[in-house]
């Protein structure tokens, strides 16, 4: 006890009359590697979780029903809507009729030899505008135009994926994409055998392929097109209520018999393994720079605490001649570290919550295939703050242990 | 010679120092004793060995040869943490330079052996500002080392050594840095704490400062000269 109270004494006598820019900045140091060890962390794994819900919010709600495999479409879909809409927890639901088929631009352009006509091969969704837009308000997500209105037969909405002129890259790797096609123009669409002609209304600008790489039409057009006479559906999604579990909510659509007309997933499930692959690999990565980060905040504490022993280690050999003990002396070090450390975590997590975290949520990195967000659970950072801290007195310890086991006379008087 | 009881005993020892296979002994089959209360001057040339001994009898040296007797007690079989609670509590040590902490104050400085030992920190500071006041820097116990002159250092590492009231306190050669005053000064303040019965261990090059002593001990090459003067 006597032994942590001495220590204590010397380490606060020590810091508190340091150089003051020199404590700064190993503050500094400190909280930028805390930084490094959670926020790039926070990064790589917000990233696949961005693009989760991403998913979630722009297509498939927190649950999603599609057509069985093998099958055309879900049966008893009017059935399925009627069980759906008994539970009190489901916010809204959307029905959709998906179709492969072809979308054409610039047609009435003649095409020179050699020429590749103005066309892709696109799935064709049919929307109701109003149900779809309670549950992924894709109205939000517009890049130009507006969203089709209750009735609009004429109207077509194009994912931004396939445009040349917002899919740069894609548009280099695939000719699956059309050009010179913005808010009203026309272009036709061949569904089986029966083709339309459509006004765009709009760019949709998700970053989910399920949305960006489609074009969303009315029901009622797509069903004619699709020769399609009964009004079973191809997909549902489910928007519930944020206190409800999508996990507990699938189980009960399952348990009610709805798996025999249609694959019942949330939209975690629905997105398959790929994600929670990306994910795996990524926190992987995360680990292995927070490491790196953790050896050079390690060997950056090592050399400021050894240089302060080296041109402290007379006064270590005085303090050793008084009496104090070589325990007591490098315990004041480990102090000293924990005080520096302490600091630039605390720092470090002021600055993760009080600014990057929210400020990452309102303005999320654009990354073409989801919204880099920040993703930083408090137990986590705990985890890494305490790792930081244990691997910094670590790095205090040692160079005290080494000065301060040099013989006390040597010390005092110089000698090496 | 106040008082018969020995504090302190030497016995046969000798000192070499090793560097670079090339052998120094320092100190030749040295034996005295010190008793409780007496002032000791320890003289000679330089290299004469005064350093080297007080280091041996401060333990803060191992001898090659020989044994210190610190109250009956040997010395040479103790451990280093043993060493060290010796000298915290029954050992003060006045360096050559003050050798105060620089970043404690006059006041901490001297409160760091009384809060080693486990005075609490009220006590540990009014026994502190008590030192102070021995060496009439009391007036000066909140400033940094840097703060004050080399005088005024010297007489805090003074009440550093004397705030625990140890058995005994060494002094290696604590004017030197001082200009004749200030060296005057300190040496009152020795002659002052002998007199209220401190045994008190000096070096010293000084003729006219080891004659305040009750003995002088002279060193040549080593060994000692005159064990009394």
């Amino acid at each position: 006890m006597n032994t942590l109270r001495v220590a204590w004494f010397l380490a606060t006598r020590q810091l508190r009359r340091a150089n003051r820019f020199a404590t700064l900045l190993i503050v500094v140091v400190m909280t930028l590697t805390f930084l490094n060890l959670v926020v790039i962390g926070g990064i790589l794994v917000g990233l696949p979780a961005g693009a989760t819900l991403s998913y979630k919010e722009q297509y498939a709600g927190d649950v999603i029903l599609r057509t069985l495999p093998n099958e055309l479409s879900i049966a008893s879909t009017d059935a399925i809507l009627r069980t759906i809409g008994n539970y009190p927890n489901v916010v809204a639901w959307s029905h959709r009729y998906v179709s492969r088929g072809v979308v054409e631009a610039n047609y009435r352009t003649q095409v020179g030899p050699g020429q590749i006509p103005d066309r892709a091969t696109v799935s064709i969704t049919g929307i109701d505008p109003v149900k779809e837009e309670s549950v992924t308000r894709m109205g939000e997500r517009l890049l130009e135009g507006v969203m089709l209105e209750e009735g609009d037969e004429e109207g077509i909405m194009i994912g931004k994926n396939l445009l040349d002129q917002y899919s740069l890259g894609s548009a280099l790797l695939s000719a699956n994409t059309l050009s010179q096609v913005e808010t009203g123009s026309r272009v036709r669409l061949t569904v089986g055998s029966f083709t339309q002609e459509f006004t765009v209304r709009g760019v949709l600008g998700a970053k989910t392929d399920q949305v960006s790489t489609r074009v969303f039409i009315h029901e009622s057009v797509l069903r004619r097109l699709m020769q399609r006479t009964d009004r079973n559906v191809d997909e549902i999604a489910i928007l519930l209520s944020r206190e409800s579990d999508p996990s507990q909510f699938a189980a009960s659509l399952k348990a009610d018999g709805l798996e025999v007309y249609a694959r019942v997933e949330t939209a975690r499930e629905a997105q398959g393994t790929f994600l929670q692959d990306i994910e795996r690999t990524f926190e992987g990565l995360s680990l292995l720079i927070g490491a790196i980060g953790l050896m050079v905040a390690s060997i950056t504490v090592f050399i400021v605490i050894f240089i302060n022993a080296v041109s402290r280690q007379r006064y270590i050999g005085i303090l050793k001649g008084i009496g104090v003990t070589a325990w007591t002396i490098k315990l004041s070090y480990m102090m000293q570290s924990i005080v520096y450390a302490t600091s630039g975590i605390l720092l470090g997590v002021l600055l993760v919550y009080g600014v990057l975290e929210p400020y990452m949520r309102e303005h999320p990195i654009d990354f073409p295939f989801a919204d880099g967000i920040l993703l930083v659970p408090y137990l986590d950072t705990l985890l890494r703050g305490g790792i930081l801290l244990v691997v910094t007195v670590c790095a205090g310890y040692l160079p005290a242990r080494i000065i301060v086991g040099r013989n006390t006379l040597d010390a005092i008087l110089g000698r090496s | 010679m106040s008082t018969q009881h020995t504090i302190l005993s030497v016995i046969g020892l000798s000192k070499t120092y090793r560097s670079n296979s090339v052998e120094t002994q320092v100190l030749k089959d040295v034996s005295l004793d010190i008793f409780r209360g007496e002032f000791v001057a320890i003289m000679g040339r330089s290299g004469a060995g005064k350093s080297t001994l007080l280091y041996q009898m401060s333990l803060l040296d191992h001898p090659t040869l020989g044994e210190v007797m610190i109250d009956g007690r040997q010395t040479s079989s103790l451990r280093s943490s043993e060493r060290t609670h010796l000298r915290l509590h029954h050992l003060g040590y006045i360096f050559q330079d003050h050798a105060l902490l620089p970043e404690l104050t006059a006041v901490e400085n001297v409160m760091l052996p009384l809060l080693a030992i486990g005075k609490s920190t009220f006590e540990a500071k009014e026994r502190a500002l008590r030192a102070l006041d021995r060496v009439n820097m009391e007036a000066r116990a909140g400033h940094l080392p840097s703060q004050l002159s080399g005088g005024e250092a010297q007489r805090v590492a003074i009440a550093r050594a004397i705030s625990h009231e140890p058995t005994l306190v060494f002094a290696d050669e604590p004017t030197a840095n001082l200009d004749s005053e200030n060296g005057k000064a300190v040496l009152e303040i020795f002659s002052s704490l002998h007199e209220s019965g401190q045994t008190v261990i000096m070096v010293t090059h000084e003729r006219d400062y080891g004659l305040l002593a009750d003995r002088i001990i002279t060193l040549a090459d080593g060994r000692i000269i005159t064990p009394d003067a």
